[in-house]
C-alpha cells in the first residue's frame, strides 16, 4: 500500500546559509533518504521551493480559471516536501513518518494513496508508473 | 442462554471472524447470523460442546455464502478466493483449542489514529456485543450519529490500511496507553452519575472490567493492566454506596462503608500490589499512571472511617502521579488531598494556582466546599451556582441544590 507522507513546517532559516551548514543541515535528510531506500519502501520525495514561490491555479468553473499568487492556504506551517512511500500497513508508514527529521514544530500528514481496483476499475496507467519506479 | 452467550462470546467470534474474513462488517454481519441459526437449533438439538467454535464456524459459512450471493463486487470476489483456505485452516485448528484473536482486536479498535471517541464505540460494538442504540444511548448522542461515527471508524481502518494485529513487544509501551485510555473511558462513561439510562450505565462499567479482565488474561505482565482493572474494582466497588434510597449523591466521606463490596475491595488491593510490588517483572520502569491510581484507591478503600483516611500519603501519591501524567484535574485531586492533609485556605492556595478548568464542574464544587468551610459564604454559593450551571447530571444538580440550600438558607451549616 502507498502512503503519502506531506511535510509541513515553517519556513525559513535556509536564505543565507553557507555551503558547510547547507552540507550540514541536509546530512539528516540523506540519512532518511537513505534509510527508506535501503528499506526498499522509497517511491518517490521531493523537497519544495518555500511557498512564496507558490502559484495557485482556482477552477471557479468548468470554464474559469483564476491565476494567483501565493499558496492555496497561507497557514504558518507550509507544504514543504513529501515522500512516497510503499509500505506493509499504517503502523509501518507512522514508524517512518516519526523518523523523518522535519525541523520541530512541524507536521507529517500521512495519507494511503487510492487504490481504484477497489472500485472495480482497471487503471491503464497504474502498470505505465509501476514499470518506471 | 443463547443471549447471554451472545454478549459473552460475540468478541470473541467477531474477533476471529474480522481475522478470517478480513472486514468488519462482514464479520460482525456473519456472527449475528450464526446467533439467529443458533437461536433456532439449540432448544431441539442441544448446545454444542464448544458453542464459540460453533458460532465461528458457522458465521464463516454464512459469510462466504453471502459472498458467493455478492459475486457482482470483484472485490468481494477476490476477497472470498484469497481467504477461504486461510478460514478453513484456522477453523481446522480451532477445534478444541480456537486461537484468540480478541488482542488484535482491541489494538485495532483502539488505535491512535482512529479518533477517541470512536475507539470506545467501536470497542463496545466489537468486543462487547453492544449494539450501536445502546452505545448510543450510554453515550447521549443520536443513533444516526453514533452509526456514522462507526462507519466512519471501520472506513479509516480499511482505507488507511490499519494492521489487524499486535504490535511487536517493543512497540508496546507506545501502543497499550490507548488500548487502557479506552478502556477507561468506557469505565468512566458509565461510572459518571448522568441523565443516561441506569442500566446502560452500569453495563458499560461491567463491559469495561470485563474488557480489562480479557486484556489481564492475554497481557499478565503488563503492571499497567492490573493496575487499571483494579483501579476499575476498587471504583465499582462503592458503587452501592454511592447513590442513597432518595437516589441522591452520596459523597466518599458520607458513604455507609459496610455497603462496600469487599470482594471486589480485595481483588482490586491484589491486583494493584502486583501492578506496584518489587515483584512484578518489569520493575525497572516506575509506576504507571494506572497504577498509582490503584494506590490512591486503595487507600480510600481501605479506611474503615473517612477519619482514618491517609491523606497526607493521598496527597504525596498524586505529587507522584503528577510527574508521570501532569493533568489540571489531577492537580485539582491534589489540591483536595491537600486540603484535608493539611487546611481548607492550604487547598484553597493550590486550586487557585491551576489553570484551565474554569468549565470544569467538579474544581467549582471542590472550591464551594472548601469556601464553605472557610466561611466565606458570598464566594461559596458563587461557586455553587456556578457548579451548577455547568453540569449536565440531574443527580449532581439535586446534590448541589441541596448544598446551595444549606448555605444560603443562613445559620444552618454544619
Amino acid at each position: 500500500m502507498k502512503y503519502l507522507l506531506a511535510l509541513y513546517g515553517e519556513e525559513g532559516g535556509w536564505d543565507d546559509v553557507t555551503p558547510e551548514e547547507m552540507q550540514a543541515g541536509m546530512k539528516p535528510w540523506d540519512d532518511f533518504s537513505r534509510a527508506v531506500t535501503d528499506a526498499g519502501v522509497f517511491v518517490a520525495g521531493e523537497g519544495l521551493q518555500p511557498s512564496a514561490t507558490a502559484s495557485t491555479v482556482k477552477k471557479e468553473a468548468e470554464d474559469q480559471q483564476l491565476v494567483t499568487d501565493g499558496p492555496f492556504a497561507e497557514t504558518k506551517e507550509q507544504l514543504g516536501g513529501f515522500y512516497l512511500l510503499e509500505c506493509e500497513n499504517l503502523d509501518e508508514a507512522l514508524e517512518w513518518a516519526k523518523k523523518v527529521p522535519l525541523t520541530p514544530p512541524g507536521s507529517i500528514e500521512v495519507r494511503p494513496v487510492m487504490d481504484y481496483s477497489e472500485f472495480g476499475y482497471d487503471d491503464p496507467n497504474a502498470k505505465v508508473g509501476e514499470t518506471a519506479s | 442462554m443463547v443471549d447471554r452467550l451472545f454478549r459473552r462470546e460475540s468478541g470473541r467470534a467477531v474477533a476471529t471472524l474480522i481475522r478470517v474474513l478480513g472486514d468488519f462488517d462482514l464479520a460482525e454481519e456473519a456472527v449475528q447470523e450464526a446467533f439467529i441459526v443458533a437461536l433456532e437449533r439449540w432448544p431441539d438439538q442441544g448446545v454444542p460442546d464448544d458453542p464459540t467454535a460453533w458460532i465461528i464456524r458457522v458465521g464463516r459459512n454464512k459469510a462466504i455464502d453471502r459472498l458467493r450471493r455478492e459475486r457482482v463486487l470483484a472485490e468481494k470476489r477476490r476477497l472470498l478466493d484469497a481467504s477461504a483456505p486461510a478460514a478453513e485452516e484456522a477453523i481446522d485448528v480451532s477445534v478444541g483449542e480456537l486461537p484468540d484473536d480478541r488482542l488484535r482486536l482491541m489494538f485495532t479498535a483502539a488505535h491512535p489514529a482512529i479518533a477517541p471517541e470512536a475507539r470506545v464505540a467501536l470497542t463496545l460494538r466489537t468486543l462487547g456485543g453492544l449494539t450501536t442504540a445502546e452505545i448510543a444511548r450510554a453515550f447521549l448522542v443520536r443513533e444516526s450519529a453514533m452509526a456514522q461515527r462507526l462507519v466512519r471508524a471501520k472506513r479509516k481502518i480499511r482505507e488507511a490500511g490499519i494492521p489487524y494485529e499486535v504490535p511487536q513487544p517493543e512497540q508496546l509501551p507506545a501502543r497499550l496507553p490507548s488500548v487502557l485510555a479506552t478502556i477507561y473511558l468506557i469505565f468512566n462513561e458509565g461510572y459518571a452519575a448522568s441523565e443516561a439510562d441506569e442500566l446502560v450505565r452500569r453495563e458499560l462499567c461491567a463491559e469495561a472490567i470485563r474488557l480489562g479482565r480479557v486484556l489481564m488474561e492475554m497481557l499478565p505482565a503488563e503492571d499497567e493492566v492490573a493496575g487499571l482493572l483494579g483501579l476499575m474494582l476498587l471504583h465499582d466497588a462503592r458503587r452501592a454506596a454511592r447513590v442513597d434510597e432518595a437516589g441522591e449523591m452520596v459523597l466518599l466521606t458520607h458513604q455507609d462503608r459496610s455497603r462496600w463490596d469487599k470482594t471486589q475491595i480485595a481483588e482490586g488491593v491484589r491486583l494493584t500490589q502486583r501492578a506496584l510490588g518489587p515483584g512484578r517483572p518489569s520493575s525497572a520502569r516506575p509506576p504507571g499512571p494506572y497504577a498509582l491510581q490503584a494506590t490512591i484507591a486503595v487507600e480510600h478503600a481501605t479506611a474503615r472511617r473517612p477519619e482514618d483516611t491517609r491523606w497526607a500519603r493521598i496527597r504525596h501519591l498524586y505529587d507522584w502521579l503528577l510527574r508521570v501524567q501532569p493533568s489540571p484535574v489531577i492537580e485539582l485531586n491534589r489540591a483536595v488531598a491537600i486540603a484535608m492533609a493539611e487546611s481548607p485556605q492550604a487547598g484553597l492556595d493550590a486550586m487557585d494556582r491551576i489553570d484551565a478548568l474554569e468549565e470544569y464542574v467538579h474544581m467549582h464544587a471542590a472550591r464551594a466546599d472548601l469556601l464553605r468551610r472557610l466561611e466565606r459564604r458570598e464566594e461559596a454559593i458563587a461557586a455553587y451556582r456556578r457548579a451548577l450551571e455547568l453540569t449536565p447530571s440531574p443527580v449532581e444538580q439535586s446534590f448541589l441544590e441541596r448544598r446551595l440550600a444549606e448555605i444560603d438558607g443562613g445559620p444552618g451549616e454544619e
